[in-house]
């Protein structure tokens, strides 16, 4: 318990105003005197507590929503068996052809390239940038992604940090085809990682683990040096730090938000007519996940550049990342809930319910003093 | 996983209803199955207090311990059956005794000061100090014409609360 109440207490200075969001069925308007049978009411209370078992909006944010049902008659029986025949037996192997044959190509150009060429910095790096982009072109290729890229591409210059909201590890895949990010992320085990840490390492990514707590200072030592580094790929942060379905935003995290850089948000929106791309990591593996996908017709998807944003005279970090938040909710059709996504793995800080207290305690007194 | 409302027969709803005297119709009943599923996270047939509290918005509640020490370990039935009290279907009756239970923690029919002392210590926290909490319980029991050493039982909950205008309603949602 007392681990838990220590990484709350850390987690406390990111959340924006959580009360402006919650049901505030708790706070009594004071009027009239204290009778016994006002304090003896519980009502609001208990409701509240009820409402949250019955419905909540944060479990919400982490549900796969099944497709939508077909309106089975007998003659969409046989169509739809076809499907399967050609999804399952033609375009799935087609599509593991087009994938090891990307691997291929760009194992046997990126090792070369990578240990040829250590005395030319500059041009290994293009090449390796574009290697990468090319691989996850390959990637994207393998689930036929039809992506539409809305606004200007994004550039290589410093102090520019680009946010996005998360929904699976494949928004990173779709986004690095255009422009080869350096990207934050958890550290994945398995093959993922391996990934993670040899060549995707070499685009300047930053990799950390959620549960270490001392990992965050060394991230934001590295993001600072990264960002001010002049030649360094563009940086890409997912502000939420937890994949959510696509349908809700949950709280950014501020880190991005006070580096002091330009922010760029961009909006990702996933089209469900095939497939849900939703990563419920909880239920399954990346492995798993990408399969699913593959297996499927296609995955269709938006993507908006949106215009670049600085911190405002007076703005706080907090306010900031909430800002940038309602450009991309808005742009990408997303609701927005105040949790942190981070619940996933703690409780929420005691200072919630402290405020709670606070609100009940205050008109009691109040009605107090009334009489 | 989608279909687990299929699991539930139209017999197992009527059987569900009959247990809560009919305060969900059946589409608020497979509603609620789908939810309890979704909370029951290790498919054991039942809810841990642990499971509850993956709910923010439920481990933020002044009320969350209290509730939990209920809630713990209830299988679909007595959690539909727990959740009734908060039915419009359910009479004023029903919802005073259901706060009368939250009261009554040691479960003898009779709610002491100090029963309801630790509520309102749940609902106010640090923010009142133990002495004026104290002083402000006696001033409105002595008022209503109880003392501090009354035993309140369900029928003097009924007759304070019965009669005002309580609204204690949480809709199911259904699609």
């Amino acid at each position: 318990m007392s681990k838990l109440r220590e990484s709350d207490s850390e987690l406390e200075l990111d959340h924006p105003n959580i009360e402006d969001y919650l049901p505030s069925e708790s706070i009594r308007e004071p009027h009239g005197k204290l009778r016994l049978r006002d304090l003896l009411d519980i009502s609001p209370t208990l409701s509240e507590a009820a409402g949250a078992i019955v419905d909540d909006s944060f479990t919400r944010c982490f549900k796969s929503n099944p497709p939508e049902p077909w309106n089975w008659n007998v003659y969409l029986f046989p169509l739809w068996c076809l499907g399967v025949v050609v999804r399952y037996g033609l375009l799935f192997p087609v599509r593991v052809f087009v994938l090891t044959a990307g691997w291929i190509i760009f194992l046997s150009c990126y090792f070369p390239v990578h240990f040829l060429l250590k005395g030319h910095d500059k041009l290994r790096k293009k090449l390796e940038r574009g290697l990468v982009e090319l691989i996850c072109s390959f990637f994207v290729a393998s689930w036929t992604g039809v992506v539409k890229y809305h606004g200007p591409r994004p550039s290589i210059r410093p102090k520019q940090v680009f946010v996005a909201n998360h929904t699976s590890m494949i928004d990173f895949i779709v986004l690095e085809q255009m422009t080869a990010f350096a990207v934050i992320m958890q550290k994945h085990p398995g093959w993922v990682g391996l990934l993670q840490s040899t060549i995707l390492e070499s685009l300047g990514c930053i990799w950390f683990n959620r549960s270490e707590s001392k990992d965050r200072e060394v991230v934001a030592r590295k993001l600072r040096e990264h960002v001010n580094a002049a030649d360094s790929n563009p940086l890409l942060i997912f502000p939420e730090g937890t994949c959510v379905n696509n349908h809700y935003t949950v709280m950014f995290k501020k880190g991005a938000f006070e580096l002091g850089c330009t922010v760029c948000p961009v909006a990702i929106k996933y089209n469900k007519i095939f497939v849900d791309a939703f990563w419920n990591s909880r239920k399954q593996s990346f492995t798993t996940h990408l399969l699913q996908l593959m297996t499927s017709w296609a995955v269709v998807c938006d993507v908006w550049y949106l215009e670049p944003q600085n911190l405002r005279p007076g703005e706080n970090p907090i306010e900031f990342a909430e800002r940038v938040r309602d450009i991309i909710s808005l742009r990408a059709g997303l609701k927005k809930v105040p949790w942190d996504g981070y619940l996933k793995y703690s409780r929420p800080s005691p200072k919630l319910r402290e405020q709670k207290q606070q609100s009940f305690a205050e008109s009691l007194l109040h009605r107090l003093e009334d009489k | 996983m989608g279909n687990t409302s299929s699991m539930l027969t139209q017999y197992d709803i009527e059987e569900v209803q009959e247990h809560c005297n009919n305060a969900f119709s059946q589409q608020e009943i497979v509603s609620l199955y789908q939810r309890f599923c979704q909370l029951d996270r290790n498919g054991g047939g039942f809810i841990s207090a642990e499971e509850i509290m993956t709910v923010p918005e439920f481990a933020v509640n002044p009320l969350s311990q209290r509730l939990l020490r209920m809630l713990d370990g209830l299988n679909f039935k007595e959690f539909v059956a727990f959740l009734s009290a908060f039915s419009s279907r359910t009479s004023l009756q029903q919802k005073v005794e259901f706060i009368f239970k939250v009261y009554d923690s040691d479960g003898n029919g009779k709610v002491t000061f100090n029963d309801m002392l630790d509520i309102l210590r749940d609902l106010t926290g640090q923010f009142i100090s133990e002495q004026q909490r104290e002083k402000v319980l006696t001033h409105v029991l002595e008022e209503a014409g109880y003392t501090k050493d009354s035993l309140l039982v369900q029928a003097d909950f009924v007759k304070l609360l019965g009669n005002s205008s309580m609204k204690m309603e949480v809709e199911v949602p259904v699609d």
